[in-house]
């Protein structure tokens, strides 16, 4: 049976979590793949959770990611990445950027947010690798360089070259001018060292 | 939008399924099209509107939108026109009589259901408008087919003469995948030749054109028995065959690649032979649809022995972890426990919230600080009222409802609320929609009733598209512009009933609402602030905590704005004994955007600039007389 390889992408509406997923796409596509990108987009781009899908392969069939079998998850929230760990395959990474967004019911008192979802994650048997995306771009002088920074951190966890999947970030800002272009190779480069670091951390 | 330059033919482009469409639209060489936004359709129309050659248009309503198709269609040119599921019961009227007439030149009909209700009200099967209005019904399953589809719907639709309906689901919409386009057709339109009895639907030529319509009925079911669209696919393991259409086929394919299956894709009229045919195939035969048993109805009052609803869901998408159990239980074997080895974690929910500096956070908190209140609600960003902390919602039906509903509650008065307040909360695209109608009939009927018109000057919730209320057009040109107190007084509402308020001050909006609540008549409260997502909002000075000062009051916790979060909480003993919960906070000033309405509340003036201190400006009330 052909091979589909299935990357779930998670966060909050507005964080640029479809874009991304978009991007993904591209790079796959760009490589000779079929790809199928789905999501539930709608009232999500207002604050709500938003989990994207991407499958690619020789052929892809169904859209959606069956629960318990992603790839990887690449998480834009540390509490997004708790939510969707079960939809990863058993022994499959997860990606967290480790920066907290909560949400007003939540600051209202009526839910508590978790004290530590990666420590959670891990004690649920998740391999997780964690970075702070958010504080990286902000270093990088712009809290969007956030979403490459993101791209960067799974270019190493992807059946291609994080060199594919670099080429199409960079075509989004061509655009822009060159400053915009290098710093999201900055911000690429960052993402793969923090996850490289991170996993070396643990290793 | 500014019309760009199309991408070449040959192009193999990631496409959603919405895209698809709009790109096969403007190939058929379609000359009119014309919608009314909402979830998950609207990227057509926005799609469309950046293609040269073609007429595009955001129409008040889906009724209106279908008539303007329909008035292009009977001159000859091709036309299109989409909405939600919702969208085309308003639009049926015009259906129900416009498969009588047929077309000149070809119409298609894109209804997006929302199967699994991501952003709706309600969960609708729209392949019924393909059997009630005796109209064809093309189910693609992915984005190269909602493409191809669509080509080949205006070649049916010319054919026969007939408006043919493109079904599609959020899972078609907004899901992308490659798409491989083609050349636009060059085509102009015979223009309209007129014939009375053709198009003048009075009941001595309707009664004529019924007859037609059933012999249509049997040429287009011979037209599905032998299409091209609906393909047997014979498999390998006999045990199940499946009758599927749009999603679901993908579904069944993935989980079942050696069944033998039917894929519908021309599903109305449905092809008997070729069900009989797929039946024979087979041990046993499951009908995979979403979401109605409309095929396994028909299917079964043919005498062809299958299952369908008796396994599966009435509700939602048949995904894999749907499909795969229930057929697996069907054959008597194990269901397979290929599910996750993590369980989901058990957090808070997250639902969508109100923007930072949201106008409706004005009016959300004030309604929720005013007592006494039953409040009917309308379809937009604002039925998020109805949620923490505001709670300021009663109701939500359907567009315009709010009118209604509100009327009703006032007249049906029961015991427990004799007293009560009526309050209808509406937004501006709503309300030009079908809540003018509700606003009239209020008037003309006495009622009791104080009515919140939130002018935000968007589409807010389906993604800020303008509309007669915000003077521009689907091309971001200039338009003619509602002035909504004008247009409230014309309806009836007297002059000192109408007040135009500015939501980002407090003191006022109160005191207007409890005033008008108390006058036993129409009141209309227009707030005059745009939405937050669209050109016309400027920024502010945002605004930051002094910790020392914040004594964790909380109220402005209660405006319900994203930006306020809590640093930490305790509790207190009042000198009565009671036992008080604090909320200290900080604003992410780098979100905040200065609108003031958390400031207000702040009783210790602990909220301040983040940056030096400058005059609050607000958008000018232009456009708005009272």
């Amino acid at each position: 049976m052909s091979k589909v390889t299935n990357i779930l992408v998670v966060g909050i509406g507005g964080q640029g979590v479809m874009t991304a997923t978009e991007i993904l796409a591209e790079a796959a596509i760009a490589l000779g793949h079929d790809a199928k990108k789905t999501e539930v987009a709608g009232m999500a781009q207002r604050g709500g959770v938003v989990s994207s899908h991407l499958r690619f392969g020789p052929r892809v069939l169904s859209p959606q990611i069956a629960p318990g079998t992603a790839d990887v998850l690449l998480a834009f929230e540390a509490a997004e990445g708790l939510r969707w760990q079960h939809m990863l395959r058993p022994g499959a990474i997860a990606l967290v950027n480790d920066s907290r967004f909560v949400p007003p019911i939540v600051e209202l008192g009526l839910f508590d947010y978790p004290a530590d979802p990666v420590a959670d994650m891990k004690a649920a048997g998740t391999q997780v690798v964690a970075f702070d995306a958010t504080t990286i771009a902000q270093g990088l002088g712009d809290i969007r360089l956030g979403n490459t920074v993101m791209l960067g951190a799974i270019a190493d966890h992807l059946p291609f070259g994080a060199d594919e999947l670099l080429a199409c970030v960079l075509k989004r800002f061509q655009r822009k001018g060159e400053k915009m272009v290098a710093l999201n190779r900055q911000a690429f480069a960052a993402g793969r060292a923090a996850v490289g670091e991170a996993q070396a951390a643990t290793a | 939008m500014a019309a760009v330059m199309p991408a070449p033919a040959a192009s193999r482009l990631l496409m959603s399924g919405n895209e698809a469409v709009a790109r096969a639209v403007w190939e058929a060489g379609v000359k009119v099209a014309a919608a009314y936004p909402g979830t998950p359709a609207t990227e057509m129309l926005e799609v469309l509107s950046t293609y040269p050659d073609v007429y595009a248009e955001w129409s008040v309503n889906e009724k209106v939108s279908l008539e303007v198709a329909i008035g292009a269609a009977y001159a000859g040119s091709r036309a299109f026109c989409c909405m939600k599921h919702v969208g085309m019961n308003v639009a049926s009227d015009a259906l129900m009589t416009l498969t009588l007439t047929g077309v000149i030149g070809g119409l298609v009909i894109a209804i997006a259901d929302d199967v699994g209700l991501s952003s709706s009200q309600n969960e609708q099967d729209s392949r019924y408008w393909g059997r009630f209005a005796h109209v064809p019904v093309f189910e693609p399953a992915d984005s190269q087919e909602a493409y191809a589809m669509t080509l080949a719907a205006y070649t049916l639709s010319e054919k026969f003469q007939v408006p043919v309906i493109l079904r599609m689901t959020t899972r078609i919409n907004h899901v992308k995948g490659l798409v491989t386009v083609g050349e636009r057709l060059s085509r102009v339109g015979a223009g309209f030749q007129k014939d009375p009895s053709r198009f003048v639907m009075v009941p001595g030529n309707a009664g004529k054109r019924i007859p037609l319509m059933f012999q249509r009925d049997k040429a287009l079911r011979a037209e599905a028995e032998q299409s091209a669209w609906n393909v047997i696919e014979p498999g390998s393991d006999r045990r199940v065959g499946f009758i599927t259409s749009g999603p679901a086929y993908m579904h069944v394919k993935e989980v079942f690649p050696d069944a033998p299956v039917l894929k519908l894709g021309l599903s109305w009229p449905l092809p008997f032979e070729k069900c009989r045919e797929l039946a024979a195939l087979a041990d046993q035969v499951v009908v995979v649809e979403e979401v109605e048993p409309l095929v396994e109805t028909e299917l079964k009052a043919q005498g062809i022995a299958l299952l369908g609803k008796e396994i599966l869901p009435l509700q939602g998408e048949l995904a894999p972890p749907v499909l795969k159990p229930a057929v697996a239980r069907l054959l008597g074997e194990p269901v397979e426990e290929a599910g996750p080895v993590v369980r989901p974690a058990q957090i808070f929910p997250r639902p969508p919230t109100m923007c930072v500096a949201c106008p409706h956070l004005g009016v959300y908190y004030t309604l929720s600080q005013v007592r006494n209140l039953n409040i009917a609600g309308d379809i937009g960003c604002y039925t998020l009222g109805a949620g923490h902390p505001w709670q300021a919602m009663d109701t939500c039906v359907s567009m315009g409802a709010s009118m209604g509903v509100a009327l009703g509650m006032d007249k049906g008065r029961g015991e427990s609320d004799k007293d009560k307040r009526i309050v209808a909360v509406i937004g501006d695209s709503t309300f030009l929609h079908m809540g003018m109608q509700g606003l009239l009939d209020m008037v003309y009927n006495k009622a009791n009733v104080t009515v919140m018109l939130l002018d935000n000057r968007a589409v807010g919730m389906t993604g800020g598209q303008d509309n007669p209320g915000n003077g521009r057009d689907i091309y971001g040109e200039e338009a003619p512009r509602v002035d909504f107190a004008k247009l409230v007084e014309a309806l009836g509402v007297k002059k000192e009933r109408i007040h135009v308020v500015n939501p980002y001050e407090l003191p006022t909006l109160f005191k207007t609402i409890r005033e008008e609540v108390k006058v036993p008549d129409v009141s209309v409260i227009i707030t005059d602030q745009p939405c937050v997502l669209i050109k016309d909002y400027h920024k502010l000075k945002p605004f930051e905590v002094i910790e020392d000062k914040c004594t964790g009051c909380g109220n402005c916790l209660d405006v319900g704005c994203p930006a306020i979060h809590v640093t930490r909480r305790a509790k207190e003993v009042k000198p009565s004994g009671r036992e008080v919960d604090l909320a200290f906070v900080r604003i992410e000033s780098s979100v905040c955007t200065g609108c003031t309405l958390c400031v207000q509340p702040c009783a210790p003036g602990a909220i301040v600039h983040y940056a030096p201190v400058s005059p609050i400006k607000l958008v000018s009330k232009e456009g708005c007389s009272a």
